[in-house]
């Protein structure tokens, strides 16, 4: 190859990698998660998620007027992917819906062996049946304690919430958004929602903490709250850090093919320096021969 | 020349039918049981199988929920934390010794090679075999083995296909064993020249799955207690799978050397003392290297301020209790040639790996939790059945095959 072909190459390769990026960027602007913006100072407590989520997906449905359910804070269960718990925090009673955050980068789908947790192309975290092996390593590693299992069935499933994702290939909305009577709950693109968040707090900051739960925790998560009292007051883990957390054995498992290829050689090596079968005479030292 | 051809074959075939009846007859011979009944071994141990059998049952009819004490905080119990996770680290012993003798040619182990490995082998497994007991869909274990459904990216994944690569490989190092057995010379031959490279796979995968069983935890940071989580658990439970395995050849040898003193040379008997020196000396050394990494680790993160509460206090009942102080008693024990401290130490060891791993997967998992979690008596039982049907194995096959001695 001459020297004007080689340019002549290097350009031509350089603009495709280029065009290549700026094509990828493209898509990523067409493709986005979906998302939902908790609003808890709109939240009036009525519970409406909460019945229409379990008639939605089977569940337990509660009987919101008699039982007492706001005694005590409460979690999600097998019976229940979304609960709302009442706080009494310094800028008075707060009411809080608590479901599946929807992470970008789930710990629970960097957990799963089998890919039974997985991350929709639309957002949605889902559990998929046929696929899960029931050994609970989401659980373990679920910073929102979020995936619930069946313990006492001989075929257990994980519950979770899963934003409706029935409903959203069909073109809905999830099922607690529809049923929310004050707009505490809007759903939509992250990006969007973000916008709509960030207004609110500058519009009003006397209302809101100056503060988007889900921004950056743990590398962000599509459901996002917005809170007029600190959020370790309403049931919030501030300490989670804003690391995704497949970045925990990203490194581990780079060095699994390392550790794969490098260590046979070396113990190769050693075995055959350990030799003593042709060990040529001790005494003689070295020799120029 | 038809006819010959004819002829031959059918003297193999007679020959092969006399030659499988033998076989069977051998077969049968051996698999009676042998020796007294009502020793205390099978009195404690076969109403204890018994029971965990139907423990068992229940468990797969009713789910985990009906026989465990395991909660939606508490995912992972006694099964997990206790059998595989720390069953795997005491059967690090084997691939120790294959790098011992195998890559690092030191002979002097090579009488302890065969029940090392066999005892490696078991332990993979009853105790990785143990996680089926644990899994809600143990049927669905398929999937990440024949490719149905590849979590490439879970540290989990890892785990689970060396286990899985690792028996292979065990099995492989100890065919030649049951091949002297059955006397089957060609397999035998056949098999020993695999061993070198089962040894080097074998080897390999236990730095990964003794590692990875650590990595598992990493992705538990919001939960496990300051001081036990650490970027570096992979490491930590590597080095200390070290000398886990050593302890339990030293625990281990130490009572079948007494209960199968018949079935050793006498030679062996008297080069035995030099081999658990040595081991002992390869304890001393790789603990203090973990405790080294355990107060580097501790000074680094800058965790002095954590150390005040019960917390602090049970870490270092861990740390110095259970590792500094009988690294000490090893290297003491080795330098007076005292094996009574050593075979002590051994046991501290292991009830300090018990103590560590259980730490990191129960004690101090979710140490805020309301509710703690205790393993129920039927997750004690049915693990103890797990250990003792894993004796009745291994005695099954010390007592045939040629695993202390040559075979006559």
């Amino acid at each position: 190859m001459d020297r004007r072909n080689f340019f002549k190459t290097t350009v031509a390769v350089g603009a495709a990698l280029s065009l290549k990026e700026l094509y990828a960027e493209d898509i990523k602007d067409k493709k986005e998660f979906f998302g939902v913006l908790v609003d808890t100072t709109r939240c009036i407590g009525c519970r409406s998620c909460e019945i229409t989520c379990a008639e939605e997906h089977d569940l337990f449905v509660p009987d919101v007027q008699k039982d007492s359910a706001f005694d005590q804070v409460r979690n999600t269960s097998v019976k229940q992917w979304s609960v709302v718990n009442r706080f009494e925090t310094d800028k008075g009673e707060v009411f809080v819906k608590r479901q599946c955050m929807h992470c970008w980068q789930p710990a629970c789908t960097s957990a799963c062996l089998t890919n039974a947790m997985y991350k929709t192309k639309d957002g949605p975290v889902i559990w998929r049946e046929d696929k899960c092996m029931g050994c609970r390593f989401c659980m373990v590693s679920c910073p929102f304690d979020i995936p619930k299992f069946e313990y006492h069935e001989w075929n257990p499933k994980i519950q979770k919430c899963n934003m409706c994702y029935e409903r959203l290939t069909k073109g809905k909305k999830p099922a607690c958004v529809e049923a929310c009577p004050t707009d505490a709950l809007m759903f939509g693109m992250k990006r969007d929602l973000m916008e709509i968040a960030r207004h609110r707090v500058y519009n009003h900051p006397e209302k809101y903490v100056h503060k988007i739960y889900g921004e950056h925790e743990v590398g962000g998560t599509g459901w996002l709250y917005l809170s007029s009292a600190p959020f370790e007051q309403i049931g919030f883990r501030t300490d989670l850090g804003t690391t995704p957390y497949p970045e925990y054995t990203k490194e581990f498992l780079f060095s699994v093919p390392l550790v794969l290829f490098g260590v046979p050689a070396l113990l190769l090596g050693l075995n055959l320096l350990t030799e003593r079968k042709n060990e040529s005479n001790k005494n003689d030292g070295w020799t120029n021969e | 020349m038809n006819q010959t051809k004819m002829m031959g074959g059918q003297m193999n075939s007679t020959v092969f039918i006399s030659e499988f009846k033998r076989f069977i007859k051998f077969l049968y011979q051996e698999v009676k049981p042998r020796g007294k009944w009502l020793t205390p071994f099978n009195v404690i141990s076969i109403p204890i199988i018994l029971i965990g059998i139907i423990i068992l049952y229940i468990r797969f009819t009713q789910g985990l929920g009906s026989v465990t004490n395991l909660s939606q905080d508490f995912p992972w119990g006694f099964w997990i934390g206790f059998d595989v996770v720390t069953g795997v680290a005491f059967a690090g012993g084997a691939y120790i010794i294959t790098f011992v003798v195998y890559i690092m040619r030191v002979e002097k182990y090579h009488s302890i090679m065969r029940v090392t490995v066999l005892n490696g082998l078991l332990a993979y497994i009853f105790y990785a075999g143990a996680l089926m007991l644990d899994l809600g869909k143990p049927w669905n274990i398929i999937n990440p083995i024949i490719g149905n459904s590849f979590g490439y990216n879970s540290v989990l994944f890892l785990v689970a296909w060396h286990f899985l690569l690792y028996m292979i490989a065990e099995f492989v190092e100890f065919s030649p064993v049951i091949a002297e057995w059955l006397k089957w010379e060609k397999i035998r031959k056949f098999m020993t020249a695999l061993t070198l490279g089962a040894v080097i796979f074998g080897i390999t995968l236990s730095t990964l799955h003794q590692s990875g069983l650590g990595a598992l935890f990493l992705l538990a940071k919001s939960k496990i207690h300051p001081l036990w989580y650490t970027e570096f658990i992979p490491i930590l439970f590597f080095v200390s799978s070290i000398f886990a395995g050593l302890s339990m050849i030293i625990f281990e040898g130490s009572i079948s050397h007494k209960v199968f003193k018949h079935r050793i040379d006498s030679k062996n008997h008297i080069a035995y003392d030099e081999i658990i020196l040595g081991l002992a000396k390869g304890a001393a050394i790789s603990m203090f290297v973990y405790y080294f990494f355990k107060a580097l680790i501790f000074i680094h993160g800058e965790e002095w301020t954590l150390i005040n509460d019960f917390w602090g206090v049970w870490f270092l009942v861990e740390v110095i209790g259970f590792v500094l102080i009988p690294c000490f008693m090893f290297a003491y024990g080795v330098r007076n040639r005292s094996l009574g401290i050593i075979k002590v130490a051994s046991v501290m060891t292991l009830i300090g790996i018990i103590l560590n791993r259980l730490n990191i997967s129960i004690i101090a998992f979710n140490w805020t939790a309301a509710v703690k979690y205790y393993p129920s008596w039927q997750e004690i039982v049915v693990t103890l059945m797990v250990i003792f049907t894993e004796i009745w194995v291994f005695r099954w096959i010390v007592t045939r095959m040629p695993v202390f001695q040559k075979s006559q």
